[in-house]
Formats: structure tokens, C-alpha cells, sequence
């Protein structure tokens, strides 16, 4: 194999890994916003080198171009998303974990859970 | 000015996308940007006049390897909670205050957060953003502030505002 697919599948190896991890931290934190933390933070990373994995492998073609088009469009909408889940969940009442620190969000809003 | 800047985007996008430069492609892309820049351009583009200064995109790529490197460490702390047997999560949501002015501005700094040391942003009121942190260190305005915010603040206000 050339250097550039070694390369290429070493870090997709560390996209995968990081994509699992996300996986175990979306099963084993206790509450959705700490769920949220690893399904954003590691997934996102997590894909990104698989994508930049891709470039890597293929250089300045087409799949390549595209495989790195695609990673700001995946830095962009997976935040939203999570902000979305987060304010959503929120609102509707779904508690913190019970050792959670501090809640201002709760303190500040005026209107009542809507659950 | 605006539809320009508009058009002018579409079109390279459109032409990363396809990677293709025979004539039938340039001519469908061209078209097709040259109509969605003339509907849109005077809605997606708001400052035409932030685009075409060149501080700013020299700051914006100043911008991009802290964000990555940034990120990297907080993909490492993540993992490291969820490895360790007794998950050392501390949660909690703290409030900050951003002096940042412009819409695109607060998006990217809210975006940038979520996506670094475990923190994310839940809800934005006025100037001050709520940010669910996996381990609360600072729980006062001022230093959560500090901590959380002001290391992308610096340079996006020289980025966006």
C-alpha cells in the first residue's frame, strides 16, 4: 500500500474509536444532557477524521473534495442539533441528574415546565 | 454587492462538490447559483461590507487550528470520563456573558462551545448564554465567563464584529 492509505486508515482508525467511545459515553452517562455532551463532542470528532481519513486517502479528487466539503457541514448542524435536544428537553422538564452542581437555566426561566 | 458575494459562494461550493469542470457542469452550476443568489442574496448576506475585508479572514484562519486543537483536547477529556469506572462527572448548567454583538457572531461562539471542553450551549437570552458543563469549575458569571468564553471571544470579535 502507498503511504498515503497507511496513513488515511490510521486516522480512520481513530474516527471509529472515537465514534465507539461516543457510543459507550451515550450509554453509560446518567442524564440526556450528559448524553448529549458525548454524542455530540465524539461523534463529531469521531467523523470528521473519518472523513478527513477519506481526503487523505484519496487526495484532491472528487471523493476526496468532497469528503472534506462535508466536514464544516457536520461541524455546523451537529451543535444545532444538540442545542435543539438540550432546549427542547429543557423546557418540557426533563430533570438534571441529581448530583448535578447548578442549574441557572431553571432559576432564570419564569415559566413553568410545560410537562 | 450581496447577491455577488452570494453568487460567488454557491458557485465555488458547487464546484468542490462536483470536482468536475466539463462545460455541461460549470454551465447548470453558474445558472443555478446566478438564480438562488438573486432570490436570496439580500437575506443570507446581511454585512456585505464584513466579506471583503482581509483582517478578517486572516483572523478567521488564525482561528481554525486553535478551534481544532481545542477540540481535540475536549474529545480526550470526554473520553477519559467515560472510560473511567467511577464517570468523575460533576454537571451542571452556569450562565455567561458574551460581548460579542453580530447574529453569526453568537452562532459560531455557541457552536465553538458545544463542540470543546466539555461544555454546551442550551439557550441564549439577550447576552448571555446558558452552557451545561460535564464538570462545573467556575459557578459565578464573571469566572465561568473567563473560563469558558473568552478564549474564542478574543478572536471572533475580530472575526465578526
Amino acid at each position: 500500500m502507498a503511504w498515503n492509505e497507511w496513513i488515511g486508515f490510521i486516522i480512520i482508525g481513530f474516527g471509529v474509536a472515537f465514534d465507539a467511545l461516543g457510543c459507550l459515553g451515550l450509554l453509560r452517562f446518567p442524564d440526556i444532557y450528559n448524553r448529549l455532551q458525548g454524542a455530540t463532542k465524539c461523534v463529531t470528532f469521531g467523523t470528521c477524521g473519518i472523513l478527513f481519513g477519506i481526503f487523505v486517502m484519496n487526495g484532491f479528487t472528487g471523493f476526496g473534495i468532497k469528503a472534506l466539503v462535508a466536514i464544516p457541514f457536520v461541524l455546523l448542524t451537529s451543535p444545532v442539533g444538540a442545542h435543539a435536544l438540550a432546549r427542547g428537553a429543557h423546557i418540557f422538564g426533563v430533570p438534571l441528574w441529581e448530583k448535578s452542581v447548578v442549574d441557572h437555566y431553571k432559576q432564570d426561566r419564569k415559566d413553568k415546565p410545560r410537562l | 454587492m450581496k447577491k455577488a458575494i452570494l453568487i460567488l459562494f454557491i458557485f465555488t461550493l458547487w464546484l468542490l462538490l462536483t470536482w468536475n469542470a466539463s462545460w455541461q457542469s460549470l454551465v447548470a452550476g453558474g445558472v443555478t447559483a446566478l438564480m438562488v443568489g438573486l432570490i436570496f442574496g439580500n437575506l443570507a448576506v446581511t454585512a456585505p461590507m464584513k466579506v471583503i475585508q482581509p483582517q478578517r479572514w486572516f483572523w478567521l484562519l488564525l482561528y481554525i487550528p486553535i478551534f481544532i486543537w481545542e477540540m481535540a483536547k475536549a474529545n480526550f477529556d470526554v473520553a477519559y470520563r467515560v472510560l473511567h469506572p467511577k464517570m468523575p462527572i460533576h454537571p451542571g448548567i452556569v450562565k455567561v456573558k458574551t460581548r460579542l454583538k453580530s447574529p453569526l457572531g453568537i452562532a459560531f461562539l455557541a457552536n465553538s462551545i458545544t463542540l470543546t471542553p466539555g461544555t454546551f450551549t442550551i439557550d441564549l437570552k439577550d447576552e448571555y448564554l446558558y452552557i451545561h458543563c460535564i464538570n462545573v469549575r467556575h459557578q459565578k458569571l464573571d469566572e465561568a465567563t473567563k473560563d469558558i468564553v473568552s478564549r474564542f471571544e478574543k478572536l471572533l470579535i475580530k472575526i465578526f464584529d
